[in-house]
């Protein structure tokens, strides 16, 4: 397998008023072609400050990342779908393209079609505020599917979604990057969702945040996030990566279980 | 209000009913209070319960009104103090527009600027008023610079203030689109402040006849500010409290005029 992107010794630190913290504590990794890679944390441990490093929008403060894309084939959904309210779905959905200077008829053309495919079709005229969460967030990732990345990082886009909504709207996310050949990089701090969704999953360290081990996923592909949900290695896998994670705070530990 | 289509519950109608009787209540009794106010007045006037020569009355102040249409100078004093009023407005919003939006895009501008920013605005540019009198001019000019000193601080600060409360998580979504901070502004910052600009302009218009009727007490030589100083001056309350009358209706027809273009814009 080819690989997309390789990180290299990369370390981060903030500085603030008072001091500075180290967020990330040379990471080394490599995510290949066309899996859905999944990256498991503690609450604050620097998810999010990595994602922002991979998107290319912050530097890290050392070390190296090496691409085999360039960093506009890097889609990024963030946790809300931040659709704009004076825009229907259709100009939402071709916002990348407008501000890329890609607004093409091809292009929006390309983008009505996803519309269409994943049932959104009717509601091209609609303002964001008609629709259910769980269709905002399929516009959201329909806006970033719209400039045709070949990676796309997804930081916990489900989180603000109530559970049954966020059970079938991950499944069709899953969907999606799949039919559409794409890359993904899913943070998240959901163990039984990282384990539904991706191929591997990275176990950091709670801050500063250190890959501490990567798990294969053995759940066969095909299946549906749902399903795999209900695979026998599920409990398993949850158990071993549930071992690996730290807890700050003992009384953390409840939420994971 | 949407209607519905097709049969509505006899409950519902009751229901339609009776708010249409609520309104109906409000709005007749507010016409009842500002006529009764004129009618109260005309009447203790004529049974000379009040002096009319201090407190004037309707119809006096009729009599000014029409005296002025008569001499033909009606409009021109209407006019002028619209025109200052209007440009000083317009200036003044335009002007807070741009310079909230450089203030947004140099940082450190804005925070150099800040504290002046502060002090500018508890200042009471009236003081400024003799000022501008020897900068530009005992003149038309003086009214429109001192109409828009008067809301351009506020303006400044209100605007600015909606600029920089916008959700950095939508910045953050416009930067992983790659957009530049041009486009952030003009597809992110300045449609989600919509509402702020409007209500930045409701206030300017209060503002600008602030501003315009100030400026015309110091120099003017036509207009209403001036009508009202000048029948102060020679104690003809009529003329006061007429001017003061045409002045209450323009400034509302204002007023109404920003809250139709806000209905425009907001669909």
């Amino acid at each position: 397998m080819k690989e997309i992107l390789r990180l290299k010794e990369i370390s981060h630190i903030y500085h603030g008023k008072s001091g500075e913290t180290k967020a990330i504590d040379g990471m080394d990794f490599a995510v290949y072609e066309q899996e859905f890679f999944g990256i498991v944390g503690p609450s604050g441990s620097g998810k999010t400050t990595l994602l922002s490093i991979l998107a290319g929008i912050l530097k890290p403060s050392s070390g190296e990342i090496l691409r085999n894309i360039s960093p506009s084939e890097i889609g990024y959904m963030l946790q809300r779908d931040h659709l704009f309210d004076w825009r229907n779905i259709d100009d939402n959905v071709t916002l990348g393209l407008e501000i890329r200077g890609i607004k093409t008829k091809e292009n929006v053309l390309y983008a009505r079609s996803l519309l269409e495919k994943y049932n959104l079709g009717d509601f091209v005229r609609k303002k964001p505020s008609e629709l259910s969460g769980g269709m905002r967030q399929r516009v959201a990732l329909i806006r970033t599917l719209a400039l045709r990345p070949k990676l796309i990082l997804l930081d916990e886009p489900f989180s603000a979604l109530d559970f049954q909504t966020r059970l079938t709207v991950a499944e069709d996310v899953r969907k999606i990057i799949r039919e559409e050949g794409i890359t993904a990089i899913l943070v998240t701090h959901d163990i039984s969702e990282a384990i539904s969704l991706c191929d591997r999953i990275a176990v950091l360290s709670a801050r500063p945040a250190r890959v501490k081990k990567i798990f294969e996923n053995t759940i066969e592909k095909g299946l549906s996030s749902i399903e795999r949900r209900e695979a026998p290695e599920f409990s398993d896998l949850f158990k071993e990566v549930w071992k690996e994670l730290e807890f700050t705070d003992e009384k953390d530990k409840g939420k994971y279980q | 209000m949407k209607r519905i289509k097709g049969n509505i519950s006899e409950e519902h109608r009751a229901y339609l009913r009776k708010r249409r009787a609520s309104t109906a209540f409000v709005v007749g009794m507010q016409l009842f209070i500002l006529v009764q106010f004129f009618l109260v007045w005309e009447l203790l006037a004529r049974k000379e319960i009040i002096d009319s020569f201090i407190f004037s009355c309707p119809s006096k102040m009729w009599r000014s009104f029409t005296g002025l249409a008569k001499q033909g100078v009606l409009w021109d004093h209407v006019s002028a103090t619209l025109l200052e009023t209007v440009i000083g407005f317009l200036s003044a919003t335009l002007i807070g527009l741009v310079i909230a939006v450089i203030l947004w895009s140099v940082d450190p501008l804005r925070r150099i600027l800040e504290p002046y920013i502060v002090v500018l605005n508890a200042l009471p540019k009236i003081a400024l008023g003799p000022i501008i009198i020897i900068w530009v001019g005992a003149g038309r000019a003086a009214i429109i610079v001192m109409a828009i000193l008067i809301s351009v601080v506020i303006t400044i600060i209100t605007i600015l203030n909606g600029f920089l409360s916008v959700d950095k998580d939508k910045i953050l979504l416009m930067q992983t689109l790659s957009a530049n901070r041009w486009q952030i502004l003009t597809k992110l910052v300045l449609p989600s402040n919509l509402s702020n600009i409007i209500a930045a302009l409701k206030v300017n218009v209060g503002m600008a006849w602030v501003g315009t009727i100030m400026g015309e007490y110091l120099v003017s030589r036509e207009g209403l500010g001036y009508l009202i100083v000048y029948g102060g001056q020679v104690f003809n309350l009529s003329l006061v409290m007429c001017s003061t009358m045409i002045l209450t209706v323009l400034a509302a027809l204002m007023y109404f005029c920003v809250l139709i273009l806000e209905k425009i814009v907001k669909r």
